[in-house]
């Protein structure tokens, strides 16, 4: 076959161009089945039968994050919560849930999606899906405040700055930083916590052990033989977001 | 042409002076919101998003909507047209500029504000929004004014000003079409997860945007020696009443697919807009203001009587403006927050700061409209001199 110059640059151009395509259809008609981390993806199971009254968990959390104590509901802001079940689980409450469940608390948190959406908006990303570990991260400092990631998160779970957060702090841990008004924050999985090789203080916290941490990705973990062990269900997993925090319930 | 700005009669200035009054007090509220934060405002973490982004939403629409007279002009020669284009695109610069103010007034952090352009991030939506919205406030202060310019050296407008024109009516149609994909590919945000939000959104748009011109053309008319013509504002006309009919048709079209589904999260809303959710109504009157004030618009285009004869036609102008404002700028935005992620109802109710925040914005647009409009008026009235 013989080929001209001008045709062998004709050719040359239009690979190049499907090449320079291939990343749209990975985008497209990409298989997100198993969108994951590269390495690590932390998770947690939370074993609702073993939740009592107590808030430990709570009080630990907010008190390592310096989370502000804002009475006033509209403009509060919490990483680690209760709600009762049919709250946290919408869809699946119907009108004869056993007393138990309708009085168990669930614990809410960030979910750490696989795919969240919360990143998938964020115009700068100040929210980000961490490579290493699938943390779903927040840079207070590269945060504009315009609370797409509050409307694309689907569970809640992300608060907002509304004022001057470090009047409402009770004590201030030194070793964390606080946030200034007009950014949003939520629950971090204690990255910098797991950093140094500790459990998230949730975790450590609760008396009953009703909080299991570990990596997904390994088969041996905590996390993966809980979860081999017992029927777990997620929030709203037919978005497709893919949380990385499951319930015994 | 911008010294036809500063030349005018007292009642000119005396408008100009009080939309530099409102102006300062919507600034002062802002100077207020700055240093306490948006805790002044009736937003919270469960409806995290209020009358700015409502706000924000419908200019759009209005900014989008010159293409209504650019296009019959350019596409199709209207020649009836011809007289109001330039009010349409600067009604257009007019409009974009109160959205990219809604969204700065709108922003916790406002002065990380260029972080979307350091960091752009086009999956993001809002990075395209920007972007689209930019682009159609530079094509048409480029296309308005050498437009007008042309016109009073009775020349004809350069050449690339006619193919900017060409790119300007897609541009339009993607404003509002981007503006409807920021809220429409949420998941779990079950009020605005449709399909046809985008088409929605310019239905509603082509109905208020060229009403809101008819109204301006009616007062232009009215104080001024340039009248925009009986024939241009009959078809602005027609233009106004087809596209209130489908906006309305539109919502039907939403209201069929919630209630005979009957998929609670789809109703939800829809319920809590229109009859009140556990108890929680505060929605209610207003959304029931635009369904009948959308009625009485459409009465009164349908008829030809009624269409045709001018004080008619400016009440029913007046209803679809004020109508799709409520829907759009108020309910579609609020109605996706509520209820919430965990199905409760936290209710939403803009406060005074807010109210007066936004009214500065609203006279900031009438500020840049009244300068641009005083322009053309006084070149349009010199040619003809």
């Amino acid at each position: 076959m013989k080929i001209s110059r001008r045709g062998f640059i004709k050719l040359t151009g239009a690979g190049a161009l499907g090449l320079g395509l291939l990343p749209v259809k990975n985008v497209l008609a990409g298989d997100h089945s198993n969108v994951t981390s590269d390495g690590k993806r932390w998770a947690m199971v939370v074993d609702s039968r073993k939740c009592g009254e107590c808030n430990d968990c709570i009080v630990a959390c907010h008190k390592t994050h310096n989370v502000p104590e804002i009475d006033n509901k509209e403009e509060e802001i919490k990483w680690l919560w209760k709600e009762k079940y049919e709250h946290a689980f919408p869809s699946q409450k119907h009108d004869f849930v056993d007393e138990d469940l309708k009085k168990r608390p669930f614990m809410m948190l960030c979910n750490h999606c696989d795919n969240p959406a919360c990143v998938r908006v964020c115009p700068t990303q100040a929210t980000f899906k961490r490579k290493s570990d699938g943390i779903v991260m927040m840079d207070y400092h590269r945060c504009i405040g315009c609370r797409y990631c509050m409307a694309g998160c689907p569970y809640g779970a992300r608060s907002f700055n509304f004022n001057d957060p470090r009047p409402f702090i009770e004590e201030i841990n030194k070793t964390y930083p606080t946030r200034t008004k007009g950014v949003v924050e939520k629950c971090n999985f204690c990255a910098e916590r797991l950093a140094k090789g500790s459990l998230p203080a949730c975790v450590e916290a609760c008396p009953n052990n009703a909080l299991i941490f570990g990596d997904l990705n390994d088969p041996d973990s905590e996390v993966r033989k809980v979860l081999r062990e017992h029927y777990t269900i997620q929030r709203k997993p037919d978005l497709g977001t893919r949380p990385s925090v499951y319930y015994i319930v | 042409m911008l010294e036809k700005a500063f030349s005018g009669s007292k009642r000119y200035w005396s408008w100009v002076i009080f939309l530099l009054v409102l102006i300062g007090i919507g600034f002062g509220s802002y100077l207020y919101q700055l240093n306490k934060g948006l805790a002044v405002t009736g937003m919270s973490r469960d409806v995290s998003w209020g009358l700015y982004i409502g706000q924000f939403t419908f200019f759009v629409g209005v900014a989008a909507s010159a293409v209504m007279v650019v296009l019959p002009y350019y596409l199709h020669n209207v020649k009836e047209f011809g007289r109001i284009t330039v009010f349409g695109e600067f009604l257009a610069i007019a409009a974009v500029t109160m959205c990219l103010l809604f969204i700065i007034v709108d922003l916790g952090k406002p002065m990380r504000l260029f972080n979307v352009l350091i960091y752009a991030t086009p999956h993001s939506i809002m990075f395209w929004d920007m972007i689209v919205l930019n682009g159609y406030l530079l094509l048409n202060i480029l296309i308005g004014w050498n437009v007008l310019e042309a016109e009073r050296n009775a020349v004809a407008p350069p050449k690339w000003v006619k193919k900017l024109v060409y790119v300007s009516i897609p541009w339009a149609v993607s404003i509002h079409t981007v503006t409807a994909f920021l809220i429409s590919g949420l998941p779990g945000r079950h009020y605005w997860l449709t399909s046809i939000m985008a088409a929605r959104f310019l239905a509603s748009a082509f109905a208020a945007g060229p009403a809101l011109l008819i109204i301006l053309s009616l007062i232009v008319k009215k104080f001024t020696k340039f009248n925009p013509g009986e024939t241009a504002i009959k078809k602005l006309a027609l233009i106004v009443s087809y596209a209130t009919i489908i906006s309305i048709f539109f919502v039907i079209l939403e209201f069929f697919t919630a209630f005979y589904s009957n998929i609670p999260s789809h109703m939800h809303s829809l319920e809590y807009l229109f009859a009140g959710l556990e108890g929680h109504s505060n929605m209610v009157p207003f959304m029931w203001m635009f369904a009948v004030l959308a009625v009485i618009a459409m009465v009164l285009l349908i008829n030809p009587g009624t269409r045709n004869k001018e004080n008619t036609l400016l009440i029913a102008c007046i209803a679809v403006f004020v109508s799709m404002m409520l829907e759009k700028g108020l309910g579609l935005i609020i109605g996706g927050f509520i209820p919430n992620a965990f199905e409760k109802v936290t209710e939403y109710a803009p406060t005074l700061p807010e109210l007066l925040i936004t009214l500065g914005v609203w006279a900031i647009g009438a500020f840049i409209l009244t300068i641009l409009y005083k322009v053309a008026v006084s070149v349009k009235e010199e040619v003809r001199a």
